[in-house]
């Protein structure tokens, strides 16, 4: 067990944990903030999709003594109100289907943005290629990206 | 506005109250009115879920609260449901908040999500309770106003009179609520929808976008420990002893117990399975804690042997033998092949298929097969539970409350109402959320450790400790005679350990001479649901044997179909075909026109064709394959579907584009083997699931228009996207795929 105070959503936020665990667990278990999901545990469907320092990484690969004081980003916390871009765009796309995957997979796609206001069509396929829906929301995401990219 | 005349059951009664503050409560309770006639498809309800009961609350502020019955999995439920009540009732959308029910089959009906039923089931029922609220409140403010009811309008919530009167639905409540509920209220004609039949966005958007908890794995309670299951590595195989001091060791654990789920002759429902028995559990106060802590156990195994389960569901108590042994998939192939080669059970037969198929010019077989397929949820299996010696709250991801509450209360010796089961959204279903084990397990483990738990599935648990859709083969066989006109149809099928066989679908009813078998080999891998149960396989097989059929006849495809159901509607026969020839005939037409088929050739485009009617509803694609990067890639799809009456298209659309997805993705790389009795796919490095750049680029949905009372959706559209994958395929690469997975060589990444 080791303390580590980390910088999350712009907040300060202290935990007394194994050096080993994953980011995931952290904010699941450890700082009750379950936006961030569970899919797979090794890097291959996305759904704990967080940014560090504004770049999306795999939380469930990330432990928590690698992180220091670098700035983690929730989807609980990409905007104040529930009104990033993408997430509008997510909402006038009705993308969801059971939901579980798409913060995941909004996370990714607010990376993409960043790094690539105006990606084409592949950018965006080979961009979201990690991050699994199982209910097949794949066309209303890029779609919903290409809004986004819009605004 | 025009009336339809609607018939209420004797044993239909609805139910007023007054809410404190003057609002209205109306409890609906009535007689379904699902036709007895239909038989619904994986679906054994009791008699008493006909019973249905509703929530209308309109608050004086004229808010109108409005409850979903059923638990939603992503199709849409939570939104449709309630656009039904909300459109009868005469409200406007924008002050409608939806709730999601408590568990209560007495006052919300079955609350059974699956079998594509949830829509069709509370069409009815629903319109009605709407109709009555508002005819209550159009009572109230006519005897307020001193006019004729029959002279008081109503439009998005506001009611109002000739004379210039007018009030609000909220400031009517308290009165209506004093009133007796009217019975026969007239429902509105299609054509006056003001709410069904309008692009609705999920009521729930905002709070997945959000990342809010609405999920099982996201329920949290106070002093909640976390509890991980370690399961047999092979499926045969049974807890025989363990060490756990190295476990308890570790940080975070509070316990390791082993406890049994059914004791000997404990009388199992028709859904429930066990997949393992002897539940050996950690628990710990964090998920990584858990995790890890399992991996120090020391376990010995031991084959299980056969055994004997009691079976108690509809059709009485049987006993059902589950065999021991480890199975492999290349050992359950030999086996599938033996039996198919022995007598099986005749499921139907027309006319004199031996004579024909003796007759015959050209007989042509062929023989299919699919494998287990996981279902793979996003959100893993997990259940919250708390119970003590006087109550037990249970919460997580489940489609059958109704299913699971007799069982549990039966493990936990609580009766019902003592049992509180909360709904949570699920992440994804496809049927595996109807089999409650992973609920009866929380349950027992926070009996046991007496703590309330959440209980987790990791993933290798979900995808190992499965229930799987079964392993399935047919053989096809078609009889022409010289001028190539097909005169006898046979097929046969069977699985492990289910046979996949609708006897009385098409073509049954298009063939004068028609033989339908079954047979099935029992084995101790779980099986149940996955998303349109046999027909699946059924539509991959039998539409590309008709691919295969049409091609040998010299026909289109498209219009061979058409030939066979304008026989099958004209002049049927066999009585019992549980399909409408005119509507299947429906739906290949309209995707026809829509992808512009012409015979099937395009330029650019190698076009594969497949329809199936399952579920009450009739799908049909065209699948627009092309060669990208040396691998058939399907680009565009179009599909054509007639589920009657689209009550929210834009989550119609979503829900067949999601099916379309969905098939191409199991039709390529679904697959679940088995070695020595282990699962050899322990999570999506090894078990490939579809990708966004695997994904088409458009998949374009049209629905037919009717005025036909919903059917189902959720699955119809599934099935036939294997066949027309198949069919595509077979002009890409030139050779027919008898085989699923048909890219076996990617199946993992
Ligand atoms: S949970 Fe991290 S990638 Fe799947
Ligand atoms: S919406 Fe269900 S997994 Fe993506």
């Amino acid at each position: 067990m080791a303390k580590y105070n980390l910088n999350i959503n712009g907040k300060a936020r202290q935990v007394d944990v194994d050096p080993a665990t994953p980011m995931l667990w952290v904010l699941r278990d450890h700082l009750d903030m379950p936006g961030t999901k569970y899919g797979c545990g090794i890097a291959q469907c996305g759904a704990c999709t967080v940014h560090l320092n504004g770049t999306a990484v795999r939380s469930c690969q990330l432990p928590v003594s690698a992180v220091a004081n670098e700035a983690i980003t929730t989807i609980e916390g990409l905007s104040e109100k529930g009104d990033h871009p993408v997430q509008k765009a997510w909402l006038e796309h009705d993308v969801a289907q059971c939901g579980y995957c798409q913060s995941g997979q909004i996370m990714s796609a607010a990376s993409l943005l960043k790094s690539n206001p105006n990606p084409s069509d592949e950018d965006i396929e080979s961009a979201m290629s990690g991050n699994i829906c199982r209910c097949g929301t794949y066309l209303r995401i890029r779609d919903a990206i290409k809004t986004a990219a819009k605004k | 506005m025009e009336n339809i005349k609607t018939k209420y059951n004797r044993r239909s009664f609805l139910k007023s109250s007054a809410l404190a503050g003057g609002g209205l409560m109306l409890t609906a309770s009535w007689f379904a009115s699902a036709k007895a006639a239909d038989k619904m498809e994986a679906l054994n309800l009791p008699d008493q879920w006909n019973e249905l009961t509703g929530y209308i609350k309109i608050m004086p502020d004229n808010v109108v609260k409005i409850l979903c019955p059923n638990p939603e999995f992503g199709q849409n439920v939570m939104t449709s449901l309630p656009m039904i009540i909300a459109e009868e009732l005469d409200v406007d959308w924008k002050n409608v908040v939806v709730e999601m029910g408590p568990h209560d089959n007495v006052k919300l009906g079955p609350q059974f999500t699956g079998g594509s039923n949830s829509v069709r089931m509370y069409w009815k029922p629903l319109r009605e309770a709407g109709a009555a609220a508002r005819n209550m409140l159009c009572q109230a403010a006519a005897q307020t106003w001193g006019v004729p009811v029959s002279e008081v309008t109503t439009k998005a919530g506001i009611i109002s009179h000739a004379s210039g009167k007018s009030a609000k639905y909220g400031e009517m409540a308290g009165k209506a609520a004093t009133l007796e509920v009217p019975k026969g209220i007239g429902l509105k004609a299609p054509k006056d929808f003001a709410i069904v039949r309008k692009p609705t966005k999920n009521v729930e958007g905002q709070k997945i976008v959000t990342g809010k908890p609405l999920f099982g794995l996201d329920y949290r309670a106070d002093g909640m420990l976390i509890a991980m299951i370690q399961h047999p590595p092979a499926f045969g195989m049974k807890l025989k002893s363990f060490d756990a001091a190295e476990a308890l060791k570790m940080p975070g654990i509070k316990e390791v117990v082993s406890l049994k789920m059914y004791e000997d002759g404990f009388e199992q429902g028709g859904f429930d399975t066990r997949t393992f028995n002897d539940l050996l559990v950690v628990v710990g106060k964090s998920t990584w804690e858990v995790m890890n802590a399992r991996k120090k156990l020391k376990v010995q195994w031991e084959p299980i042997g056969d055994i004997k389960e009691t079976m108690a569901g509809r059709g009485g108590k049987r006993e059902v033998v589950v065999p021991g042994g480890l199975e492999s998939t290349s050992t359950q192939m030999e086996k599938m092949q033996e039996y198919a080669q022995k007598p099986a059970q005749q499921l139907r037969k027309d006319g004199d298929p031996e004579t024909a198929f003796k007759n015959a010019a050209l007989v042509i077989e062929r023989t299919y097969t699919a494998p287990f397929l996981a279902h793979n949820c996003m959100e893993p299996m997990n259940f919250f539970a708390n119970v003590t010696a006087e109550k037990a709250v249970v919460a997580g991801p489940l489609q059958a409350p109704g299913w699971a509450e007799p069982t549990l209360s039966k493990l936990l010796n609580l009766p019902p109402e003592k049992i509180e089961i909360q709904m949570t959204r699920m992440g994804g279903g496809f049927g595996r959320r109807a089999y409650a084990q992973y609920m009866y397990e929380a349950a027992l483990i926070s009996q046991k450790v007496k703590a309330p738990v959440k209980l987790i599935y990791s993933r290798e648990d979900d995808m190992t400790y499965g229930i799987y859709r079964p392993m399935y083969t047919a053989t096809y066989r078609a009889a022409l005679d010289a001028n190539k006109n097909l005169i006898a149809f046979h097929v046969k099928g069977g699985g492990i350990p289910e046979n996949p066989v609708h006897a009385n679908r098409f073509p049954a009813g298009a063939v004068d001479n028609y033989l339908a078998e079954g047979w099935q080999i029992p084995s101790n891998i779980t099986i149940g649901a996955f998303r349109a149960p046999r027909s699946n396989f059924n539509a991959a097989a039998e539409q590309s044997f008709l691919d295969e059929l049409a091609e040998a006849m010299g026909k289109d495809p498209i219009e061979m179909r058409m030939e066979m159901l304008e026989r099958a509607a004209k002049n049927p026969v066999g009585k019992n075909n549980d399909y409408d020839a005119a509507r299947y005939a429906g739906v290949l037409k309209l995707v026809r026109d829509k992808s512009g088929w012409k015979g099937g050739k395009d330029g650019k485009y190698n076009r594969g064709v497949a329809a199936y009617f399952c579920h009450n509803s009739y799908a049909a694609h065209v699948v627009d394959m092309v060669t990208r990067n040396g691998e058939p890639y399907v680009e565009r799809v179009f599909s054509a579907v007639d589920c009657g009456v689209v009550v929210n298209p834009d989550a119609a659309t979503n829900m067949v584009q999601g099916a379309v997805v969905d098939g191409i993705g199991n039709a390529f790389y679904g697959g679940l083997v088995h070695k020595d009795g282990a699962v050899q796919q322990t999570n999506f490095d090894k078990y490939r699931l579809i990708r966004n750049q695997e994904a088409p680029k458009s998949i374009e949905v049209h629905f037919v228009e009717n005025d036909i009372d919903p059917t189902g959706l959720g699955e119809p559209p599934f099935p036939p996207v294997f066949g027309a994958v198949a069919n595509a395929l077979y002009k890409t690469t030139g050779k027919r795929h008898y085989q699923q997975p048909f890219k076996p060589e990617s199946a993992s990444s």
